[in-house]
């Protein structure tokens, strides 16, 4: 599914737009950590993974796992504009019944492959998935994407060991390197640093780049799957908020939905007027 | 003919290997204990198919539930004590997501004796009973462990079963009927009904061999499955005799006495006592010094019987 960068970005605008639309309506929401995460799910969605919203249980097709289940709206935005939902149904975003729950609830006719939104546990399942991949033979890649306050986890560092013990070359984990989490910087809350090299350290081939350079992130994703024998991880950095310049870089957002005014301007901001 | 205790774990471990051959979707996972899960059985004949993740629950817990997701039936084991480690993982990957994962506990309760207090879980029925969609199972000897083992495969969802460490005698002969689902009523009876469960049920063979001598008629019934529960069969003994006695291998909130406790407060109260661990956790000793210690020995049945009989003719 080759489309031009300039497609890409502005597919990526749009999404933004319906991330802070949804969170609005919704009342509550994670808008600092679903924007973040915008041009990575972009480039997955609309370029990456081979997947068909037709055909939503194709055996053979790559999987993404969203471990940073709180980015959920962005996950709504990319599944509905690739097809896979009616895009007005974003609007249901966190209602009694809504499919599209405040976290991900696995729904794979919907392409939502893995129920997620405690953290780590996403990630240990997409290692689960790229283990039966490999049990059977399977040509498809599993990706995960990851927060870095999420690498808090114990058990991001049991998996991290399990996936290069058993070589899953199949598995692609993005870890989307915003620098915040709820309760402050990721340094001062749990220093990561180095994070490469913790990666590295577990026997991963890592690659570390600019979160929201979509000729990156493509060129970046290509490497990835031609590595062998381990599996890989892109450290990709980012803004948390982006886009949005009272929200970014700062904690404050990490869980809070704008109104009113705020909610009026950062959709001018995004351009979505 | 002289009766040897059996291994419920090599009656798990055996099945298993003996499964894998048929069931080619069937993966076991093991964090660094299979050859006390008696895992290693399987792990022997299928290698590929067996994955010891290390001393890491939560993850073995959640790479179970990726592998479901891809369409394993996946059996993971470690000891009752450790998978507790990993409750939220069962809770958030597993039961929530409703996938075909079966957790198989060793070393549950008391029974496990010298290791102490920290290694006898007493408390897995209570944490899993709480999970919907989990099923919870607890055999009674190596023969039933080994159908219960094979009943697994066949059932759709999360299962939880726990063994006990130590070799125990056999309740059941070696071939019986068996329906996973439904309370085994062991020995019919009219004044008493003893609800037992895992190494209890022999216990409570025994109290109703005690009453029988006193004329009193207990019935005994193997409550295997602890969720869904039997109430049916469960409700139908206290009907018949008033009075019912549990006794379980694991503390009294949550396992087999609360079970039954909701069952009759909602549908049919009759007097009740419940064996069990007090609120206690365990310490070391030999499995039949803590029997005793804890109170949970044919005898503190027999006595418990007694004291309910007495409230239930009290009632008339």
């Amino acid at each position: 599914m080759a489309r031009d960068i300039k497609e890409l970005k502005n597919i990526a605008k749009r999404m933004r737009c319906h991330i802070i639309q949804m969170i609005g309506r919704a009342g509550s929401g994670h808008p600092g950590g679903s924007l973040s995460s915008v041009e990575l799910l972009t480039a997955l969605y609309f370029s990456e993974l081979r997947i068909n919203p037709k055909k939503p249980n194709w055996p053979e097709r790559d999987r993404f796992v969203l471990s940073k289940g709180h980015a959920a709206p962005a996950l709504y935005a990319a599944l509905a504009m690739r097809g896979f939902f009616p895009v007005q149904e974003l609007l249901t975003l966190r209602q009694l019944g809504s499919r599209l729950q405040g976290h991900p609830e696995r729904d794979v006719k919907i392409g939502i492959e893995v129920s997620t939104g405690s953290l780590g546990h996403g990630f240990s399942q997409a290692v689960g998935i790229a283990l039966a991949g490999k049990i059977d033979k399977k040509k498809y890649k599993v990706y995960v994407l990851l927060g870095d306050g999420e690498c808090d986890e114990g058990i991001v560092w049991e998996a991290a060991m399990f996936a290069s013990k058993y070589k899953l070359d199949n598995l692609i984990a993005i870890v989307d390197r915003n620098h915040f989490q709820l309760s402050g910087s990721t340094k001062s809350v749990m220093p990561l640093s180095p994070l490469a090299k913790k990666w590295g350290s577990f026997d991963w081939k890592v690659f570390e780049i600019n979160g929201h350079n979509l000729n990156q992130i493509l060129s970046t994703l290509e490497k990835a799957k031609k590595v062998k024998g381990k599996p890989v991880v892109i450290i990709a950095n980012t803004v948390k908020g982006k886009g949005v310049s009272f929200m970014e870089n700062t904690y404050e957002w990490h869980g809070k939905a704008p109104k009113g005014e705020l909610l009026e301007k950062a959709l001018e901001e995004l351009g979505c007027k | 003919m002289q009766v040897e205790p059996e291994s419920m774990r090599v009656a798990y471990g055996t099945t298993l290997a003996e499964l894998g051959a048929n069931h080619k979707d069937i993966v076991v996972l093991d964090a660094d204990l299979s050859c006390s899960t008696q895992t290693q059985r399987f792990g022997d004949k299928f290698p590929n198919r067996f994955f010891n993740v290390g001393i890491a629950e939560q993850n073995m817990a959640d790479v179970s539930a990726g592998l479901s997701i891809a369409g394993k039936i996946v059996f993971m084991s470690s000891f009752a004590v450790f998978l507790s480690r990993a409750y939220e993982q069962i809770r958030n990957a597993i039961a929530i997501q409703n996938l075909n994962v079966k957790i198989v506990a060793t070393h549950g309760g008391i029974s496990v004796g010298p290791d102490g207090g920290s290694h006898q879980m007493l408390e897995d029925f209570n944490l899993m009973r709480g999970l919907p969609n989990m099923k919870v199972f607890v055999p009674a000897d190596a023969r039933e462990t080994a159908a219960l083992t094979k009943a697994l495969v066949n059932i759709n969802g999360p299962c939880y079963m726990r063994v006990s460490r130590m070799s125990v005698l056999p309740i059941y002969s070696k071939k019986f009927k068996f329906d996973p689902f439904k309370a085994d009523v062991l020995k019919r009876g009219k004044d008493v009904s003893l609800f037992a469960s895992g190494l209890m049920v022999k216990e409570a063979m025994e109290a109703a061999d005690m009453l029988k001598k006193e004329g009193i008629n207990a019935e005994v019934i193997n409550v295997h499955c602890l969720k869904p529960i039997d109430s049916k069969t469960l409700l139908n003994s206290a009907r018949k005799t008033g009075a019912v006695v549990t006794s379980e291998e694991h503390s009294i909130y949550g396992g087999l006495g609360s079970a039954t406790a909701e069952i009759l407060a909602e549908h049919y109260p009759v007097p009740m006592i419940r064996i069990g661990v007090k609120d206690k956790f365990g310490q070391s000793g030999k499995p039949e010094e803590l029997f005793k210690f804890y109170g949970l020995t044919a005898k503190d049945i027999y006595k418990a019987a007694k004291k309910v009989l007495k409230r239930k003719e009290g009632k008339k």
